[in-house]
């Protein structure tokens, strides 16, 4: 039998190897002692997916680039996590068309006029002119913001 | 009823929602190698652009006319195209995914009820994905098709991409506008012996006799003129997960003739078949590999083989199955011939159990993880990123993808990049 297995571990051509049949003695563990308590809950996990997206079909993550929303707490780097099913209302945090480019910024609807806000004074909010379509992209749901083992010192 | 809903231009729609620059402007996807345009946008067919046209002899156009031409970026439809099918999925179980942009669904209704359904089904996808979609609704397969293609072109009573044609009197209105090489199943071969025989339209081929089209073409044909008659043949191939097979394969950009050339891009493909595997959750009992030169390339000597192997045990580890497929591969090279493509196959594949062959296999325990930890990564950081040496990353055989847009949806280090900053304007 070692001969056999020597035969087969110097053959280089993988098919012989594979008919071949090398049968290693061990198999798996055998349980010996009093059982985990904990048994009945393997596998319980928590899963960040699962908390931050609702609808996995129309959620879409997105990369922050500035800081014009520094005021609520949206940084530079930042993921966002977009739910495009939502109707962006008054208030929300929104990601939108302008000109051909991406920008998160806060919905206002007041009084008919309809108005993308920053939340950082060197930045001026966006109004829409009349008759000028808002294109929506999606709502914004969720922050993610990582590389925080760094610390916040400044 | 049979709904075929499909996404216009679906490459192009698919970039279009990650980069909206890209609306309004004519647009070209091109195949794999960038060869060939193999999507375009409204604009650029309007410009001329055919169907699978060489990038060659577009140059000239893309010049005068700013077109946008991007190489195909399958992660990005893959995705696109998972969560159309999870929508979809979600709105009814009678789903039938038919290709990567394309799926039929059972429907019930009178014609007001179903059109207002399809509307919203439309409105949904577009709303979620930022796809838009035409919808055809007719008693088959076949007609649902053809409604579609109606839909496309606004053919009364279509509306708003939505085309319901339950009665039969407007199916004829349909299909006597419809060219008999659109018609799902004549295809290309057949349209031109057609019309040779005065079948030009769809309405001619609904009118031809059953039994003479059954002896002249055979029995397919036959139910394609049963179907434009309202007569359901085909039904709804609802889910045959898991797939039975996985083919990787690709044509090679520039003819190869060394073994190691074929192998290590045989390899890279193994690589990818057994993430596809494991992705899954089979394995594989079988294995195939075949070579083939360009059987267009009349001139040169052809040659073309493949051989299939049953493995000893179900595997789904990329470092077995690579084993397999080069010494596979060994077997088939043969030198002095430029060969335009190699192929892995995983066969007869089922579900992997946990533990299962444990006893036999030497490699198993640790195998497991392993492969895990390597689609991890490869998931995170981006394919290809920790991969087998044999792969051979980057050489002759490997597509050329020039253009190729970032995978925004795949990948952490691609997502789209939303400004905060100042509005340039």
């Amino acid at each position: 039998m070692p001969m056999l297995l020597a035969a087969a571990m110097s053959a280089s051509e993988s098919c012989r190897q594979e008919q071949s049949r090398r049968l290693p003695l061990y198999s798996s563990r055998v349980p010996a002692g009093f059982p985990s308590p904990a048994e009945d809950h393997l596998g319980d996990t928590l899963d960040l997916h699962e908390l931050l997206v609702e609808r996995p079909a129309a959620t879409f993550f997105v990369r922050v680039v500035g800081d014009s929303l520094l005021g609520i707490g949206v940084h530079d780097g930042d993921i966002l996590v977009v739910d495009r099913s939502l109707q962006p209302t008054h208030g929300h945090i929104v990601i939108a068309v302008v000109d051909g480019e991406m920008t998160v910024k806060i919905l206002s609807r007041r009084g008919g006029q309809v108005r993308l806000l920053a939340a950082n004074p060197r930045y001026p909010d966006i109004v829409l002119a009349e008759g000028q379509q808002l294109e929506g992209w999606g709502v914004v749901t969720a922050l993610v913001r990582q590389g925080l083992a760094k610390g916040v010192a400044r | 009823m049979f709904a075929l809903l499909d996404v216009n231009n679906c490459y192009v729609s698919c970039e279009r929602v990650f980069n909206p620059k890209l609306v309004g402007r004519p647009v070209i996807v091109l195949s794999n190698n960038d060869g060939c345009a193999v999507a375009r946008s409204e604009e650029a067919k309007a410009l001329g652009v055919k169907m699978g046209a060489p990038l060659f002899r577009l140059q000239d156009l893309i010049r005068r006319h700013g077109i946008v031409v991007l190489s195909s970026n399958y992660a990005l439809y893959g995705d696109m195209s998972a969560r159309l099918m999870a929508l979809l999925a979600d709105h009814t179980p009678q789903l039938e995914v038919y290709s990567i942009d394309e799926a039929f669904l059972g429907l019930q209704g009178d014609a007001a009820s179903l059109q207002a359904e399809g509307e919203a089904i439309r409105d949904k996808v577009h709303r979620w994905l930022g796809l838009p979609v035409c919808l055809g609704i007719a008693p088959t397969k076949t007609l649902a098709k053809a409604a579609n293609w109606g839909a496309k072109r606004g053919i009364a009573p279509a509306r708003n991409g939505v085309g319901v044609f339950a009665d039969p009197a407007l199916q004829t209105m349909l299909l006597a506008q419809m060219p008999v090489g659109e018609v799902w199943g004549v295809g290309r071969k057949l349209a031109p012996r057609l019309q040779a025989l005065g079948i030009d339209t769809a309405l001619a081929l609904r009118e031809a006799d059953p039994a003479w089209v059954q002896r002249r073409f055979g029995v397919g044909l036959k139910r394609t003129v049963l179907e434009l008659r309202g007569v359901p043949c085909l039904e709804l191939e609802v889910a045959p997960e898991p797939r039975q097979g996985i083919v990787v394969s690709r044509s090679f950009a520039e003819l190869q003739s060394t073994e190691a050339a074929l192998r290590s891009a045989l390899v890279a493909y193994t690589v990818r078949a057994a993430e596809k595997l494991r992705r899954q959750s089979s394995v594989a009992n079988a294995l195939g590999v075949f070579v083939q030169t360009d059987h267009f390339r009349r001139g040169e000597p052809q040659y073309a083989r493949s051989s299939v192997y049953t493995l000893a045990m179900p595997s789904q580890d990329s470092r077995h199955l690579i084993r397999v497929a080069t010494a596979q591969l060994r077997r088939l090279y043969r030198p002095g011939f430029r060969y335009k493509r190699v192929g892995v196959m995983l066969l007869e594949l089922s579900p992997a159990e946990r533990g299962q062959g444990v006893l036999f296999a030497e490699a198993a325990p640790t195998s497991e993880a392993l492969m895990r930890t390597l689609d991890a990564i490869n998931r995170k950081m981006g394919r290809g990123t920790v991969g087998f040496a044999a792969e051979r990353l980057r050489q002759g055989w490997q597509g050329r993808a020039a253009w190729r847009s970032p995978a925004y949806t795949t990948r952490w280090s691609d997502l789209p990049r939303v400004g905060a900053g100042p509005v340039r304007s």
